[in-house]
């Protein structure tokens, strides 16, 4: 035992006074957590738009007046004919223009229907989708207070709510996300680094040698890590809850049990990657093309798996970090129990034993 | 057995394959003797380094180190001996004194005896002014040094070298030396690797290994008689070229 905490104080000696390991573990998630949380974000606000208005009457004023009112858009540009609005999207200036057709007003009355036409710039299509639905949602809310007084036969009314998280923020969906990259980096990437660094120094040649079993030397090597990815799993929560009033609806207990078992699950694959790496260089590659990748792409993470080609679906059923994800979003998000998430916590548990043998048999095979 | 044979070695074989890249070695190495090990590059010596200290499982053949069998008890044999790489094996990132306290502590020393053998070391290392500072930050010769002195720290029966003095200066090199006979003269025994055929001279004895068999083995003097030549270097050099 003795033995073991000399270990684990030379372990976080290794640690404290590397710049860029530090760096990893803490400057790491936090600065991707704000990252993620104020800067990328896919919610629309005060987005600049242009008007074309080629029939100026009381109608398209007061529709006018209702989108500049809204927080989501303001009204930057007024164009006096249609081809300004090629060079205006051109500039950048604005991501949408609405144009008005002649006698709108006019037309409403008599014929019952008017044109508008939204034309938004797609070179970022999820941000023009957004407003074009944006807008859409305006003009069908003015089009009702229209109709309030006359009786519209056979009218189907959609009600939507969105539960789990009404107001859209996109913060709900990268923390959990997040969480499972960062917990992802450090555990797996971190402990296969600092086991190859040992064998790139030739200082595991030592450990072995010397009368600490082979076991002690990958649980002396992983145990810190074990430890900062917990750690780092808090400051994520804490960050989400205080700065971006997230609210975690499940059990922190809960919680805290699954972000251990993901933690075990990713450290079993940093120790299998460092069987099979012998620099560092060759760990970190591995560690950055094989798991960073998938787990941001294949995770579910920033792309939805129900909508990723079959080939791609299947995949993504091998990535642990897919199940974490959902198991996350679950506890974090619908506040769920483990009976609803029991199955993907086996399948964790399955693949962390899984890695733990494969590496027990390529370490073995390694010191033959 | 023989108790001033530390180690004994009965056609230990290691096979990769087809390939036999240590054929069937017959050796013993006495108590606080200076046993050279020599060969080319891949004849064999360093897979038959890797079996006497256990992490190395041989194919076949018999080997007592310490007075514990290779292939019952080898983890009894690690606590008994001491070794040194061919690469340089403290931590860079740990200062003088804390290297000592690691090593010694992974070898099960109390840390009052570790306390005590590391204010030996340094005095005697002369590193009294650079203890606290980071080993990545000292000469290459000192660290050889440092390395020597942390692999005896826990008073092993035998120590294994595995070319300690590989890119150090000649006046390092001799001083290196000097610090192996004071080991060798306190009783405990001395097994080293070596390219340098000076080196080979300073040895009680020496074996020379050519692909994977040990073609020669007695005393450099008698080496030298045998083969009719003046230094070790010629002795290597009509053996290794057959």
């Amino acid at each position: 035992m003795k033995r073991f905490i000399g270990f684990i104080k030379k372990e976080f000696y290794h640690i404290f006074r590397d710049r860029r390991s530090l760096f990893i573990l803490f400057g790491m998630p936090i600065a991707q957590i704000m990252l993620f949380g104020f800067a990328i974000t896919n919610e629309i606000n005060n987005v600049d738009i242009a008007i074309l208005d080629h029939s100026k009457d009381a109608t398209t004023e007061a529709i006018i007046n209702k989108i500049s009112n809204s927080k989501y858009f303001s009204v930057k540009q007024f164009l006096d004919q249609e081809s300004d609005i090629e060079a205006v999207f051109k500039k950048g200036k604005v991501k949408a223009v609405l144009n008005f057709e002649n006698d709108f007003s006019k037309n409403l009355i008599k014929d019952h229907n008017a044109k508008i036409q939204i034309l938004t710039d797609a070179t970022d299509p999820n941000t023009a989708n957004s407003i074009s639905n944006y807008i859409n949602a305006i003009l069908s809310q003015y089009q009702k207070e229209l109709n309030k007084d006359s009786n519209v036969a056979y009218q189907v009314i959609p009600q939507s709510r969105m539960v789990y998280n009404p107001e859209l923020k996109s913060v709900y969906m990268f923390v959990p996300g997040v969480m499972t990259v960062i917990l992802m980096l450090v555990s797996a990437m971190m402990t296969s680094i600092s086991i190859t660094r040992e064998k790139e120094l030739g200082t595991m040649e030592i450990l072995l040698v010397s009368p600490l079993k082979p076991i002690q030397v990958i649980i002396g090597k992983v145990f810190p890590y074990i430890f900062l990815s917990i750690i780092n799993a808090i400051v994520i929560v804490l960050l989400s809850i205080f700065i971006f009033k997230m609210p975690i609806q499940g059990s922190l207990v809960l919680l805290a049990l699954e972000s251990v078992l993901f933690i075990i699950t990713a450290l079993a694959l940093g120790i299998l990657i460092s069987t099979v790496s012998a620099t560092q260089q060759t760990a970190m590659m591995i560690s950055l093309m094989g798991l960073m990748l998938p787990v941001i792409l294949l995770s579910g993470f920033i792309f939805p798996i129900s909508s990723m080609p079959l080939p791609l679906q299947v995949i993504s059923n091998i990535i642990p970090a897919k199940w974490f994800n959902i198991i996350i979003k679950a506890i974090m998000l619908k506040g769920v129990g483990i009976q609803y998430i029991w199955k993907e916590t086996l399948i964790l548990i399955g693949m962390s034993l899984f890695f733990i043998a494969v590496s027990v048999k390529k370490y073995k095979i390694r010191l033959e | 057995m023989n108790t001033n044979k530390v180690i004994q070695v009965e056609g230990l074989t290691k096979m990769f394959g087809d390939f036999a890249a240590v054929n069937a070695i017959t050796f013993d190495v006495e108590k606080g003797e200076i046993f050279g090990f020599l060969g080319a590059n891949g004849a064999g010596k360093t897979t038959a380094m890797k079996m006497l200290i256990g992490i190395s499982n041989p194919t076949s053949g018999k080997a007592n180190v310490a007075g514990f069998d290779v292939f019952k008890n080898a983890e009894a044999i690690k606590k008994s001996i001491g070794y040194m790489s061919q690469k340089f094996a403290l931590y860079d990132d740990l200062t003088v004194k804390e290297n000592i306290s690691f090593f010694g502590g992974i070898y099960g020393l109390s840390r009052k005896r570790i306390k005590k053998k590391s204010e030996i070391l340094i005095e005697e290392l002369g590193l009294e002014d650079v203890a606290n500072k980071l080993v990545g930050s000292l000469p290459l010769g000192w660290k050889q040094k440092l390395s020597f002195s942390v692999s005896l720290l826990h008073d092993p029966k035998i120590v294994f070298l595995d070319e300690p003095t590989g890119g150090v200066d000649p006046i390092t090199r001799r001083q290196f030396w000097e610090m192996i006979y004071k080991a060798a003269h306190q009783g405990t025994t001395v097994f080293v690797t070596t390219h340098y055929m000076d080196e080979a001279e300073y040895c009680d004895r020496v074996s020379i290994m050519v692909n994977g068999k040990i073609e020669a083995l007695d005393t450099p003097k008698k080496l030298k008689e045998q083969f009719k030549v003046d230094h070790m270097n010629d002795v290597f050099l009509k053996l290794a070229r057959g």
